[in-house]
């Protein structure tokens, strides 16, 4: 919710952008058991490319995750089959998928499918 | 006197609740047709039913609806709806649906009653434990509402049989617990042009989705999981716990669903799909999720770029569709040499033998809370899980055991004889034992109680 931190004046940084990452039907199990994150991640990719959400996967990854079976996560640098990922509540197929910028305060929500019945 | 002749009529009774099932099932199997599609459930079967005045009654409550009215009783009266697995989602799921009047429910399961399912399967009963499902579902059901047709079907969905059975219905709820059935019923509908309320749940979580609705328009469940989810993140109710009441609210959540479906004409937000998420702890327990419409190059619904993919009617009935395979097969772990495992007789001898040992049982603190073996050490199998790939394993691993001598053998328990396997062969590649004497018991804590090899012990 907040103010964010880490802005810097001159335009060489840019401000990080902050957002919530939410995890459901499992998987928060791989993200210390918690269902909600409030994180903040930075505005450009290594490559100087606004962060979209393929990027966020992979920060998640190397920040977030605490457990080692990143494959439990992503599968062969995609996000695993039977994983939905919505963007405020919408299908990222709608949102273009891996391409999407990450904005403000955006809530990115990763489910497992669930099989049990 | 009493007793015995109570003990008689229900054993009476139940025999000719299976004696009808047996019946039905017949005549259902020598009367069926193929229809090449069908318009939409509440376009169907435009023959002439009538409510009979008790039936008023009975649906009055309903019917004053204008959701509902005469015109949508008499949809439910005419429509038929196949309810795939009377488990946890189909128990409640099917209640609702014989109560509001259903013309025709048919009922698919090949299992028997357990008194596992019943903290969830509230139809089923403690008197009926080892009766098929089907036969004691529709023993419940016909007790609440006498009026629908009631078809049974004791058996598995199958390649075999899916066409013809899912021919004879306008609606199917998928009341499941397996990706590989899942799809199954998904190429299925789609082909006989009807829609599928599906639903599952897990723990404390649940997620609802009605696809192929309408048939031809809304996305189907390929579209939306083109790529079945890898085996080892499949988990079922069996492994992961469930609590009845969550499951309990999906299944009542496809019953609301498919009474839309059959009672709203035309259909409404047309190329909307949603999915509902329960999840009974989170900050928001309802969430309702805009998902994708239709894939044009799905392998069920739409065009795939290479043709020979399509998923059609011959493809299925010819056996060219191994669902079991595309899901990744059964999973049952083998990862140990004979030699490296041991019988839970062979277990008590060494426990009886006064053999110096380690017991470590590696299921999850709350399992290991329910019951344990005397002396075991518990490491969950999660703490094992979670070293894998560190490039400080082995040293992790060894730290774990920091306090335990190492001059003696191991052995290995968990629930059902899986992740002991893996742990064993951890342990042993880490070599935190010198001399590498670490076996598993096979069949777990579950075969322990089973076999009865150390007198009474809770199975769970």
């Amino acid at each position: 919710m907040g103010e964010q931190q880490g802005s810097s004046p001159n335009g060489v940084h840019y401000k990080p952008v902050t957002l919530d990452v939410e995890f459901s039907g499992g998987l928060e199990t791989l993200f210390s058991n918690q269902r909600s994150h409030r994180i903040q991640i930075p505005a450009k990719d290594p490559s100087e490319q606004p962060a979209n959400l393929g990027f966020l996967v992979h920060y998640l990854c190397e920040n977030l995750m605490k457990d080692k079976r990143k494959e439990l996560f992503v599968l062969e640098d995609r996000i695993r089959p039977g994983i939905l990922v919505l963007i405020n509540d919408v299908d990222w197929e709608l949102e273009g998928e891996e391409g999407y910028l990450i904005q403000d305060d955006d809530t990115i929500l990763f489910v497992s499918t669930l099989h049990g019945g | 006197m009493e007793a015995s002749l109570e003990a008689e009529n229900e054993a009476l009774k139940k025999r000719i609740s299976e004696l009808e099932a047996q019946l039905a099932s017949r005549i259902n199997h020598t009367s069926f047709s193929f229809q090449q599609s069908r318009p939409p459930p509440n376009m169907v079967n435009k023959s002439e039913v009538k409510l009979s005045p008790e039936e008023y009654k009975r649906y009055g409550r309903q019917m004053i609806l204008p959701e509902v009215g005469i015109e949508g009783q008499m949809s439910l009266k005419r429509s038929r709806v196949l309810i795939v697995g009377v488990g946890g989602l189909g128990c409640p799921a099917a209640a609702y649906l014989a109560g509001a009047g259903i013309g025709t429910l048919g009922i698919i399961d090949p299992d028997t009653v357990e008194n596992s399912n019943l903290h969830r399967q509230i139809i089923h009963s403690t008197s009926r434990v080892g009766a098929p499902k089907v036969v004691s579902a529709i023993t419940y059901l016909r007790d609440l509402n006498p009026h629908p047709n009631y078809i049974p079907y004791i058996e598995p969905l199958t390649t075999e049989n899916a066409l013809q059975i899912m021919a004879e219905y306008d609606l199917v709820l998928d009341c499941t617990d397996h990706p590989a059935i899942r799809y199954l019923i998904n190429d299925v509908a789609v082909i006989m042009n009807i829609p599928i309320v599906s639903a599952s749940a897990l723990k404390m979580d649940g997620q609802l989705v009605v696809l192929n609705n309408p048939p031809g328009t809304g996305p189907c469940y390929r579209c939306i999981w083109p790529r079945p989810p890898p085996v080892g993140s499949v988990v079922g109710c069996g492994e992961g716990g469930i609590l009845g009441p969550v499951v309990g609210l999906m299944g009542v959540m496809q019953a609301v669903e498919a009474i839309k479906i059959i009672t709203m004409n035309p259909v409404r937000d047309i190329g909307r799909t949603e999915m509902t998420l329960f999840a009974a702890c989170g900050a928001s327990p309802f969430r309702c999720l805009k998902m994708r419409g239709r894939k044009a190059e799905c392998v069920a619904c739409g065009s795939p770029e290479r043709a020979e993919e399509k998923i059609t009617r011959e493809s299925i009935e010819g056996g060219r569709m191994d669902y079991v395979a595309f899901c990744g097969g059964r999973v049952g772990v083998r990862v140990l040499q004979a030699d490296e495992r041991v019988s839970v007789a062979e277990y008590k001898r060494v426990m009886d033998s006064g053999v110096e040992h380690l017991l470590l049982d590696v299921r999850e603190r709350t399992q290991f809370g329910i019951c344990q073996l005397a002396g075991s050490l518990n490491i969950p199998y999660t703490e094992f899980e979670a070293l894998k790939c560190e490039d400080s394993e082995a040293e992790e691993i060894k730290s774990m055991f920091r306090d335990q001598p190492k001059d003696r053998p191991v052995y290995v328990i968990c629930r059902l004889g899986n992740d002991s396997q893996i742990v064993v062969r951890q342990l042993k590649e880490a070599g935190v034992f010198p001399d590498n004497r670490v076996f598993d018991i096979e069949g777990g804590v579950t075969e322990w109680a089973r076999s009865g090899v150390a007198g009474e012990f809770p199975e769970y």
